[in-house]
């Protein structure tokens, strides 16, 4: 499968992945994968289930090292960098390449500490800065205003939508230059959904987003750039809306019309 | 469409508007053609039928367009169904436009009727029904092309277009000699250039409908180009 996509057209790449291949122990999971992820825009991942495409991004930040069967070659160079080579403690490469997962997962503390919390790993912030840095990532996750009298009530007591939000807010408190999305919506009703949505636009103007989303309308509606993956292989990368009009591969537009399988 | 989608509600909504795409442009296929004979034969009765008719074309372009509307909201279509839906949505409008061609003629044909005009004033009506075959011959191409999706036969239409312009210039020079020699002429000879317009203007709809045909299948905006350009960006 031919895996050269032109990057020409995406600007300046933030994360450039080259000859990326990763394995689940024998079986053989990423295929070659040569992108560029645009800065400050956002770049969607989309296929069919088993494609490959939440894998690739959990390459980003080294997830997957909490897995030891696991492992993956080639190059995703950030800043100059090899991630997959770095001899940077991996919690820093996290804290430049946050991630926000499919179920909202806020941590058993209150609302205020579920944000704090990462970042005192990184900064030792006075109390008042503490507090600034707090109101500054709720008022970006579009949450502010549905917390700001509870701020020390249980993360747990918030709504999915508003767990979620959460979860971003935390994501974004450490200030991170890339946010990884894993299906940040799926387990959201419409109205949360759109929110994140908003959010989403809202992020690429300071950080570089990237997506994974089984809601091939959400990536139509949310991405500036769209990877659409299929059994470990990059079958086609392009802009948004040129992937959803009029795409190139015969297998991008079979599975965007609804006729895959 | 040749492939089937997951769906096979959503391929028989859209085989069911294309049919329905193909009856109407029929339908002012056929209205056109009648018209003209309405013209050639001084037939009132058939030029009232004609308009009767066009209440019909009115009708099906409301509803092809609420169905569409339909589709787009429930569907979320994307590529080759979206393109094939917007294109629909200006077929639609065109068809709907040479079915107002035809009414316009079938009005011209009363007029004449009711000002005495008649088959002795020796107007070169059977030009006006030539002109008329080609276009209607057009359109015929264009809706055949579009059943088939043939950007082939699209890009025969395109080319063929200058033929009836070249035969509305012909026209035009006759009906200004008619007029010259015999100055009673000049009120039905007019009436005859706006009909001979109205023949190179279905002609025109065919051209659009061979465009939006190249759209739905290559993606390609094809307006405004010369039509080599559009053969080599078919090919």
């Amino acid at each position: 499968m031919d895996t050269k996509v032109d990057t020409t057209l995406t600007g300046q790449a933030k994360l450039s992945v080259r000859d990326l291949n990763f394995y689940y122990g024998a079986f053989h999971a990423l295929k070659h994968i040569n992108l560029e992820i645009p800065a400050k825009k956002v770049t969607a991942f989309i296929g069919p289930s088993g494609c490959g495409k939440s894998t690739l991004l959990r390459t980003f930040n080294r997830m997957f090292e909490l897995y030891p069967e696991q492992h993956a070659e080639g190059e995703i160079m950030i800043d100059g960098e090899n991630i997959l080579k770095s001899k940077q403690d991996v919690s820093l490469i996290r804290a430049k390449i946050g991630m926000v997962f499919q179920k909202p997962t806020p941590f058993p503390m209150s609302i205020y500490d579920n944000i704090a919390f990462g970042v005192r790993l990184f900064e030792t912030l006075p109390r008042v800065e503490m507090d600034e840095r707090v109101e500054w990532a709720l008022k970006k996750a579009a949450l502010w205003n549905e917390v700001r009298d509870k701020l020390n009530q249980s993360g747990s007591g918030l709504s999915g939508g508003q767990q979620q939000r959460l979860c971003i807010a935390r994501g974004i408190a450490i200030k991170p230059e890339v946010l990884l999305l894993d299906e940040p919506c799926s387990a959201l009703d419409p109205i949360s959904t759109g929110k994140i949505e908003e959010l989403i636009h809202e992020l690429k103007n300071d950080y570089t987003v990237v997506i994974v989303t089984h809601n091939m309308q959400q990536a139509a509606r949310c991405s500036d750039y769209t990877a659409y993956m299929y059994l470990g292989d990059l079958i086609e990368f392009g802009p948004t809306s040129e992937l959803f009009m009029k795409p190139k591969k015969k297998d991008t537009e079979d599975y965007i019309t609804g006729r895959f399988g | 469409m040749s492939e089937k989608h997951l769906s096979t509600q959503f391929d028989t909504e859209l085989s069911g508007i294309s049919t329905r795409v193909l009856e109407m442009g029929g339908l002012v296929e056929s209205q056109v053609a009648q018209a003209v004979y309405a013209l050639t034969n001084f037939s009132g009765e058939i030029a009232t039928e004609v308009l009767r008719q066009e209440e019909r074309v009115n009708a099906m372009e409301i509803e092809i367009d609420r169905d569409l509307s339909t589709i787009i909201a429930r569907r979320q279509p994307t590529a080759r169904d979206l393109r094939l839906l917007i294109a629909i949505s200006k077929t639609i409008a065109n068809l709907e436009r040479v079915g107002d061609e035809a009414a316009r003629i079938a009005r011209t044909v009363q007029r004449l009727i009711n000002a005495g005009v008649s088959s002795r004033l020796r107007l070169p009506v059977n030009d006006l029904a030539y002109e008329a075959e080609l276009a209607v011959a057009q359109l015929r191409k264009a809706l055949d092309a579009f059943a088939r999706l043939d950007t082939q036969k699209a890009v025969e239409v395109l080319k063929q277009d200058d033929q009836i312009d070249q035969e509305f210039d012909g026209l035009m020079r006759k009906l200004i000699t008619y007029m010259m020699e015999d100055p009673r002429t000049i009120s039905s000879s007019i009436d005859l250039i706006f009909v001979a317009k109205a023949i190179e203007r279905v002609g025109d709809h065919a051209k659009n409908l061979a465009e939006v045909i190249i759209y739905i299948v290559k993606g390609t905006d094809v307006r405004h180009n010369p039509v080599e350009t559009i053969e080599s960006m078919v090919k």
